[in-house]
């Protein structure tokens, strides 16, 4: 039996200015499972996710990872444990150049330079993107920023990776190869999006939040093709799931549409 | 309004340079004493943020030109006048290298006149004592339009003695002040405007941000005050006097250094040629009061320019000021210098 | 409302930093204290020696051959920059009529001698200023400076400041763009469209740096930020600034202009 590695129970949160955005989430995730985060705009995706690491801390309920609850003490420790990718990467490229923005954690960690750039080279191997260690982060492409963005939370060898939109910005082929890479990490992984159809290839499971309540959580494959729910949900089927008329031809893909040669 | 290294002497952006990374230094001390964390993205992007500002050009209406925000009152009253001024400095440092506005050497004298004088002097003397007895929308224009021009003109009136002391040009004193003061109050008035609407603005989307927060953004409290004027009155010190004590001091290295920049022809037969400069320099201050300029030309024949009035009486009005404001920041300076003393 | 064309070139010369020369491969120390000195030089010329100055143009011209850099850009830039300069400048030939010297029957005024040799020492010095970024990243310069001891909370300022620079540019870019697209050439209050461009781009500004700063936090950020060391000295950084040094004195207490001419004259006859 795997054990849980993240709960919440019963988590509230309120912004300051008085907005209620979580009313009271609970789900538990075991260790190494894939989870996909959806819903509509506004439905608390982001707020949901900050309160995994620290970011914010629920009004009311409680998050723990593993056996740590999460409070004002724990928070630290709670953010080594919890690597979090912003939704845009300029705001987590702050550094003059690649190596220093990836070792910016490990740094913080307290390791020895040895150790740091043992860990820098692996995570930015990891995204593909060791070449360009002495660029800085103004001369990288959007979908190179991505990479680069995640390789700075790998390096801090997180237990849980927690990810906003990863590929919001990206371009067909740097959003295949970012689904490519995530479906490689062993972590626990928790991502928001928008892109069904990214969930649907990545995540085992997925999870629909409407108005700051869980509307659905179950298998991703079971729930992403439920068109019913999806659109109670103001949300869609995955695009790849969706009947396309091309020419006259009516097709339902089933995994993917091929390539070449599209047969009646 | 930026200085050039062409119009500079060495003497003139060395000792600017001198002061401004003092006051660098300065302000990055009291910043490190209790920094907020938070400050370091602050600044940067906020630095950004002016340089991107700067490059909107705006017509400014009724004259048909146009022109672009400064910002260090902005800066200073966003994050407190020691955070701001080294926003300022940076932005300035930027430009400098990236746009050549000016030059390396002026760069000492340019974050002076565009940082020390809003961010140290009409911040904290005029901005906040006029806002601090209610931070209204009206009150907020009124502080922010009169600090912003009188920082203006301190600035360019630096810049106007900054080249006469470098002796490259041949304007005269009154011509320049002519020049520059009036489009100076101008340019001033617009931006003091401008920066007053972006706080009443701002204030309505997010107040926090605009409101003054204790600790290091507040210079009001008397002990930091004090220290301020202290520094100033120092800097003052420097560039009127300190040279020639410590030319006495050290002649020979000093001497030396000077000559081989100079060259030897040019430094006058003394034995000291630091000194020689210094008076060069007070005697051309003194120019302020009754004096005619002393020049190969005989520009008091052209009867086109500014009368003696007006020169005597603006330069006089301005220099009054100047003077007042040294002797009453000396005044300060010395009284906590005495009051230190008897502690111990 | 106008967005400075200006913009593009700071990314330009960006760009030209990243090149692999001699030059650029010097340390950021050496270039920087000795591009320092030779402008202490330049202006320390007195205002109607003009000829001395001439050799002085072997440094720029150095550092933008040997640095691969595009003379185009460099002399755009300074032409661009020279409106004050030229301004206070052209009163000296307005106000100093005492002729100095005649030249082909020509009388020439002190005036006009002393405003060319501001023209010159402008270029000179911009020339210089242009080409040391051209040919020493930024990150380079910054290291420079900690190094030679500017404190760090500065430096690191500019590193920020730098990063986000053209970040912040796009985003004010487009927002020009946007609202000219709604504004059909008409010009209303520029200034109060500008104020509230200002303001929320402001806003938008302060929004980023607290995304940026829970970043930072998410990594465990405490207050401290550690940089790289790049840059050592070598015995190549020590002989250029012994040369270039040595030059520029030369320069300045010997007149070679005249020397060379009178040899020229000479050998003519």
């Amino acid at each position: 039996m795997s054990h849980h590695i993240l709960e919440l129970k019963d988590v509230h949160f309120s912004y300051p200015d008085g907005i209620e955005a979580l009313k009271g989430i609970s789900f538990r995730i075991l260790h190494g499972e894939s989870v996909g985060l959806t819903g509509a705009n506004g439905s608390g995706k982001t707020t949901l996710l900050m309160n995994l690491n620290g970011q914010l801390l629920p009004t009311k309920g409680g998050v723990s990872i593993g056996e740590i609850p999460l409070n004002k003490k724990t928070k630290q420790e709670i953010k080594r444990k919890v690597g979090y990718v912003f939704q845009r990467p300029n705001d987590q490229l702050f550094m003059p150049t690649v190596y220093e923005d990836v070792a910016f954690g490990p740094v913080n960690l307290g390791l020895t330079p040895e150790q740091v750039d043992e860990r820098v080279k692996s995570a930015l191997e990891t995204v593909g993107c060791l070449h360009l260690s002495h660029r800085p982060p103004h001369r990288l492409s959007e979908g190179q920023k991505n990479a680069v963005a995640i390789a700075t939370v790998m390096a801090m060898k997180p237990d849980i990776l927690v990810m906003d939109e990863p590929a919001s910005n990206l371009d067909p082929k740097s959003r295949r190869q970012l689904i490519n890479l995530l479906k490689r990490f062993e972590h626990t992984k928790i991502i928001a999006s928008h892109d069904l159809d990214l969930i649907l290839d990545v995540c085992e499971r997925c999870i629909i939040i409407k108005d700051g309540k869980i509307a659905a959580d179950g298998p991703a494959e079971e729930i992403l093709l439920n068109k019913t729910l999806l659109e109670e949900n103001n949300l869609e089927l995955p695009l790849s799931r969706q009947n396309v008329i091309y020419k006259g031809l009516n097709l339902k893909a089933t995994k993917a549409i091929p390539e070449k040669g599209l047969t009646t | 309004m930026h200085m050039a290294d062409a119009l500079l002497s060495p003497a003139v952006g060395g000792t600017f340079w001198a002061g401004s990374i003092g006051a660098i230094a300065y302000a990055s001390r009291k910043l490190r004493e209790n920094l907020d964390d938070r400050l370091i993205p602050l600044m940067g992007v906020l630095g950004a943020f002016i340089f991107a500002g700067q490059m909107i050009n705006f017509t400014i209406p009724g004259t048909g030109s146009s022109g672009h925000i400064g910002g260090g009152m902005l800066l200073a009253v966003l994050l407190g006048p020691y955070a701001g001024f080294l926003v300022i400095a940076s932005v300035l440092t930027i430009q400098a290298l990236f746009f050549a506005d000016g030059g390396l050497l002026a760069l000492g004298a340019n974050i002076w006149n565009l940082g020390i004088y809003p961010c140290f002097i009409a911040y904290p003397l005029i901005y906040r004592a006029i806002v601090r007895n209610g931070n209204t929308p009206r009150r907020t224009i009124i502080a922010s339009v009169l600090s912003v021009v009188i920082g203006l003109q301190f600035g360019a009136f630096s810049v106007i003695l900054q080249t006469k002391i470098s002796g490259i040009t041949e304007l005269p004193f009154g011509t320049f002040l002519m020049l520059m003061l009036p489009i100076h109050l101008a340019i001033g008035m617009v931006e003091g405007f401008i920066t007053a609407g972006v706080v009443n603005y701002v204030r309505t989307l997010r107040p926090d941000i605009v409101e003054n927060s204790e600790g290091i953004k507040v210079l009001s409290s008397g002990s930091s005050m004090k220290k301020i004027v202290i520094v100033f009155s120092v800097f003052a010190i420097l560039t009127g006097g300190i040279f020639s004590w410590f030319a006495s001091t050290y002649p020979d290295g000093l001497e030396w250094s000077i000559e081989k920049i100079y060259g030897k022809s040019e430094v006058p037969e003394r034995q000291n040629p630091i000194s020689g400069i210094v008076s060069k320099i007070q005697k051309k201050t003194a120019i302020l009061p009754d004096y005619s300029l002393p020049s190969t030309s005989k520009e008091e024949e052209k009867p086109s320019w500014p009368a003696v009035d007006t020169i005597t009486s603006l330069s006089g009005l301005l220099g009054g000021i100047m003077v007042l404001v040294v002797v009453v920041i000396f005044g300060i300076g010395m009284r906590v210098l005495r009051k230190k003393m008897r502690k111990t | 409302m106008t967005f400075d064309s200006e913009y593009f070139n700071i990314g330009y010369l960006d760009s030209l930093s990243y090149k692999d020369t001699f030059v650029h491969r010097l340390d950021p120390r050496v270039k920087l204290l000795v591009s320092f000195v030779f402008i202490l030089f330049v202006v320390s010329f007195p205002k109607y020696d003009l000829s001395g100055l001439m050799p002085f143009f072997i440094y720029p011209v150095f550092l933008l051959t040997a640095g691969d850099i595009p003379l185009r850009v460099i002399a755009k830039k300074v032409i661009f920059v020279s409106p004050f300069a030229l301004f206070i400048g052209i009163f000296n030939p307005l106000f100093d009529t005492s002729v100095l010297l005649t030249l082909f029957g020509i009388p020439i005024t002190g005036g006009w001698i002393s405003f060319l040799s501001i023209i010159v020492k402008f270029i000179l010095t911009v020339s210089t200023a242009l080409l040391l970024i051209a040919a020493t990243s930024f990150l380079g310069l910054c290291e420079a400076l900690e190094r030679l001891k500017l404190p760090r909370v500065f430096v690191i300022q500019l590193l920020f400041l730098y990063r986000y620079l053209f970040v912040l540019l796009e985003e004010t870019f487009r927002m020009l763009r946007a609202k000219d697209a709604r504004s059909f050439g008409k010009r209303g209050s520029e200034i109060k469209t500008f104020k509230r461009l200002i303001s929320i781009l402001l806003v938008r500004t302060v929004e980023r740096a607290e995304r940026i700063y829970q970043a930072m936090l998410s990594r465990g950020f405490r207050g401290e930020i550690r940089m790289l060391r790049r840059h050592t000295l070598r015995v190549q950084d020590f002989l250029f600034a012994l040369f270039s040094v040595s030059l520029f004195y030369v320069f300045r207490h010997y007149n070679i202009v005249s020397i060379l001419g009178e040899t020229l004259g000479r050998t003519l006859r």
